[in-house]
């Protein structure tokens, strides 16, 4: 087929804009099946347009990057910056996975979404999202991409607040919005050290300064600027310290949670920072900070994750830990693993997210895993395909996830850094931990008695009362959406089923894009984007110098561990049903601690943001809003009043007093004219 | 030969107490009177001027001067009349409706 | 002569205006305004301005200041009574007066040289008398002037009839 031309590319974002602004504006009046086929359509286009631009970059002979470039958006001297896309091949696979996944769950939303009031409104802010997603990967420069980092944070604190009458789902946004803000803050601190030092915040000028300069590694700027870009992945990505938002972020639609904060917003932070990796190349303290931040958070996440009785919860937790497993990745210098562990993670995550509202549909909006059971074998079509993901973020070969993680652990294990030996055994504990909380999920869910009842309306109305985030999780969330019909365990329509199975089918041989060579494959993924990850220093080095044994001898041990967690929750959730809980009673201080979720948010609370709204309040508001702001307006006004007083002293219709003003009037002017000569020569 | 500058201190000295009378008197016709006192103090200032520096054009402005200054005695007067008529009074102190 | 000529009528115009300023019945300001008007009709004769001179008498004196007698004893008005002054008047504009007189008369002063002399009689352009230099530019150069003049005069006209009327 005939190669794409360059200016569609404008197409990609601005399709889902268009759809956002006819289901914005009119989307109140039109039918559902209206508004449906319209989000659907400028969600289709798209991902046929990226399909088309695959395969003209794949074709041989084809360029490894293509841009398109806009009229000057800001042109000052000194500093210049364009509205410009480009597509590498990192570009190509971020955009399939938002493209092609997103369409994936708007078909999903038609069907889950489908009682719901403000159903325009949440197609509406779904293309508006995908619009913001698209110009984030596509952007070529700093700035658009930070329009497009803004945009996804606005739109996820629409989605998020969706339910905008349930006051813990306001809250959940306006945190989720608040703690994206801290690491907006940080990028834009990054930005201004960019265009100090660099004049310019397009890509490929700043990667070429770079990399015109082989002696700035480790200079103290650069670490300066890939510090303060980690701190707005962090913010982004959801690892400590600001993953807090994510798992109140669940009270936001399943499919919200399955688009936004599994496949696509929540990897934009590692995006970037792959998109950087020339700049994060020469700033290693960078790294080793992120590497470590993501092995801490992986095993702070899923240890938190255990725990959880909401199924959402667990799905939450588990996405902040995989996601701390991709920023090991790049910290490592393994950036294509990461890659392609987003890849992967954005099959099996979404699928998990899917699959866990049709469950939560099909028990008419039970989300508390104590109250499920049993229902392998009412909702089959559910069943198997969220075994398919549960298996692979396991990492159970050959399923998808397995091939990434596995990646990931040997490169980090393989780096000639010393303290990413811990980290890898960090990485392999969580492993473990993954596979423990995934099959208990599963064991809970499908196996075992039916714990299920069958709800009526005003019985879930009492449990859903006035919970804020805060308190202790021990009673799991109600999803309004679908306890609006009670009729009983059935398996969801086949217009939920049906991105399910795809899904499930990319979970089970996604991963096969990036079978090692250890393993007798060709890692095609690392190939893939060897042209944009080809000037990375750290990871070539790791790669070659381990022989296929040791990878070999480490994919092994993963295996091991793995099963060992699904064993573990055999036992547990299986075999003998009350093993947890005696376990949760003997290491009852352990147990606390993480049911408490590490008192984090209540540490956040009491000491950020209670001081913070006194400030506000009592300083900001009292003195500054109350007495400057309202008393200078108050001022003038009063001065002006004082004028206007004086003023209509001299109307006192008095003609002499007239009389006196205007001769002193002219006598002034006299003088003026006569003296003034000066002054008139310059005015 | 007279200087010309005492021709116009002297049209000066006819605009300033013109002034002051204008300011002082309390009679409405009289302040109208002085009107006309500055009007021909600055007539003798532009005829001066058309002497010196031997222009016609200073003694034609003159010549307009007195049209309007006619002109203006004619329809000021008709108003004094006619404020006379309702208020009574020629006391220009007693003139002031127009207070804010 | 001309300095003799200038100090006695301008000594004359000066005591006219004064004893205008301190007369407390309208008509004695208005008579005095005529014996200024009367002198400064010398004045401009001795600059040479004959026809002003004429006009002078016959309009301005002599139409105009009648008019103003007219209209002072068709009102009867008396001598002035003491109201309440006006601070404003007196405050501001006594100085402001002054202030004039001063600033002019020092810059009339400080040009005195620049200024030069004037002599007596009129200086003939093309002109064989003053009269017909006036004329000649007044009906050439400045004939629309001229013309609007006399549509103002009607306007005024106008206007003093229709201000003055009785309400029928």
């Amino acid at each position: 087929m005939s190669p794409m031309p360059a200016s569609y590319l404008w197409f990609i974002p601005l399709l889902p804009f268009a759809g956002f602004l006819i289901n914005g504006t009119l989307g109140r009046r039109l039918p559902r099946a209206v508004v449906s086929a319209i989000a659907l359509l400028f969600t289709a286009l798209p991902a046929a347009i990226v399909a088309w631009l695959w395969a003209t970059m794949r074709a041989a002979g084809a360029p490894d990057s293509i841009e398109v470039v806009s009229r000057p958006w800001i042109a000052i001297t000194g500093f210049h910056v364009d509205f410009a896309f480009t597509v590498d091949h990192l570009t190509l696979i971020m955009l399939g996975v938002v493209t092609g996944v997103g369409f994936l769950i708007h078909i999903y939303s038609v069907g889950y979404m489908a009682e719901e009031e403000g159903y325009w409104r949440f197609f509406a802010y779904l293309n508006l999202f995908m619009f913001f997603m698209s110009v984030l990967v596509l952007a070529e420069s700093f700035l658009l991409l930070f329009v497009g980092w803004e945009g996804v944070g606005l739109a996820s604190y629409l989605l998020i607040g969706f339910y905008f009458k349930k006051t813990s789902a306001a809250n959940a946004g306006k945190k989720a919005f608040v703690v994206n803000r801290i690491g907006d803050f940080g990028f834009l601190l990054a930005m201004f050290l960019l265009i100090l030092h660099f004049g310019s915040l397009s890509f490929t000028q700043v990667f070429a300064t770079i990399g015109q300069h082989p002696e700035w590694q480790g200079v103290r700027f650069l670490t300066a600027i890939a510090l303060l870009l980690v701190l707005g992945a962090v913010g982004k990505s959801a690892q400590i310290p600001l993953y807090v938002w994510l798992p109140d972020a669940m009270e936001g639609p399943t499919p919200v949670s399955a688009l936004i904060h599994a496949a696509t917003m929540v990897t934009a932070g590692i995006y970037m920072v792959a998109r950087c990796h020339v700049l994060f190349d020469r700033a290693p303290i960078a790294l080793t900070v992120v590497a470590c931040i993501g092995a801490a958070t992986a095993i702070f996440a899923a240890s938190i994750g255990m725990v959880q009785h909401d199924i959402k919860r667990v799905l939450a937790y588990s996405t902040v830990s995989q996601l701390g497993y991709m920023f090991m990745a790049c910290g490592v210098g393994a950036y294509a693993a990461g890659i392609f562990h987003l890849l992967t993670h954005a099959f099996f995550k979404a699928l998990l997210f899917l699959a866990a509202g049709s469950v939560i549909h099909a028990t008419s909006g039970e989300q508390d895993m104590r109250k499920m059971g049993g229902l392998r074998t009412r909702i089959p079509v559910t069943f198997w395909t969220m075994s398919a993901g549960v298996f692979a973020i396991a990492g159970i070969p050959p399923l998808a996830g397995f091939f990434s993680k596995d990646e990931i652990l040997y490169q980090t294990f393989a780096s000639p850094n010393p303290i990413f030996k811990l980290l890898w055994l960090i990485g392999l504990v969580t492993a473990g931990m993954t596979s423990f909380y995934m099959f208990r999920l599963w064991f809970k869910t499908f196996f075992g008695e039916s714990r299920f009842e069958q709800h009526s309306l005003d019985h879930y109305g009492a449990a859903v009362d006035a919970r804020s985030s805060t308190t202790l999780a021990a009673v799991a969330e109600h999803d309004e959406s679908q306890a609006a019909h009670s009729h009983g365990v059935h398996e969801s329509p086949w217009i939920m089923l049906f991105p399910l199975v795809i899904l499930a089918i990319l979970s089970v041989i996604g991963g096969w894009v990036g079978v090692p060579a250890a393993l007798g494959g060709h890692n095609e993924i690392e190939h893939f984007l060897d042209p944009v990850f080809a000037s990375g220093v750290v990871a070539e080095g790791a790669a070659s110098s381990a022989g296929h044994g040791l990878e070999l001898g480490l994919a092994a041990l993963s295996v091991l561990v793995a099963l060992a967690g699904l064993y573990v929750a055999y036992l547990f959730y299986y075999k003998k049903p009350g093993t947890a809980a005696e376990l949760a009673e003997r290491a009852k201080p352990a147990y606390v601690v993480l049911q408490n979720k590490y008192w984090v948010d209540e540490f956040y609370a009491n000491f950020l943001v209670i001081p913070l709204m006194m400030f506000t309040r009592g300083f900001l508001e009292l003195i500054f809003d109350r007495g400057v702001v309202n008393g200078s307006g108050r001022a003038a006004g009063f001065v002006t009043r004082i004028f206007g007083w004086l003023a209509r002293k001299q109307i006192s219709g008095n003609i002499r007093s007239y009389a006196g003003w205007l001769a002193i009037g002219a006598a002034a002017v006299i003088a003026v004219m006569i003296f003034g000569r000066s002054l008139w020569v310059h005015l | 030969m007279v200087p010309t500058a005492y021709y116009l201190i002297l049209a000066a000295m006819l605009f300033s107490i013109g002034i002051g009378a204008f300011l002082i008197k309390r009679n409405v016709i009289t302040i109208f009177i002085s009107i006309e006192l500055m009007l021909n103090g600055v007539n003798l200032t532009f005829v001066a001027f058309a002497q010196m520096w031997h222009q016609i054009s200073g003694q034609i402005f003159v010549f307009f001067v007195m049209v309007v200054a006619a002109a203006e005695a004619a329809v000021g007067l008709a108003i004094i009349i006619s404020i006379f008529r309702t208020r009574q009074t020629l006391n220009v102190d007693e003139i002031d409706l127009m207070n804010s | 002569m001309q300095l003799a000529l200038f100090i006695i009528f301008g000594g004359l115009a000066l005591a006219g205006a004064l004893n205008l300023l301190f007369q407390r019945h309208p008509i004695n300001s208005a008579l005095s305004l005529v014996v200024v008007m009367m002198s400064l009709a010398v004045l401009y004769w001795s600059l040479g301005a004959e026809f002003l001179a004429a006009a002078q008498v016959i309009v301005y004196s002599g139409a105009i200041m009648v008019l103003f007698v007219f209209v002072i004893m068709l009102l009867n008005a008396g001598e002035e009574e003491k109201t309440h002054g006006s601070r404003a008047a007196y405050g501001a504009g006594i100085p402001g007066a002054a202030a004039i007189f001063c600033l002019l008369s020092f810059v009339f002063l400080s040009e005195r040289d620049a200024l030069g002399k004037v002599s007596v009689g009129g200086f003939l352009g093309n002109a064989v008398d003053n009269i017909a230099e006036v004329s000649a530019t007044l009906f050439t150069k400045l004939l629309l002037p001229f013309e609007v003049t006399s549509i103002l005069i009607l306007v005024a006209i106008l206007g003093a009839v229709v201000l003055a009327r009785k309400e029928q």
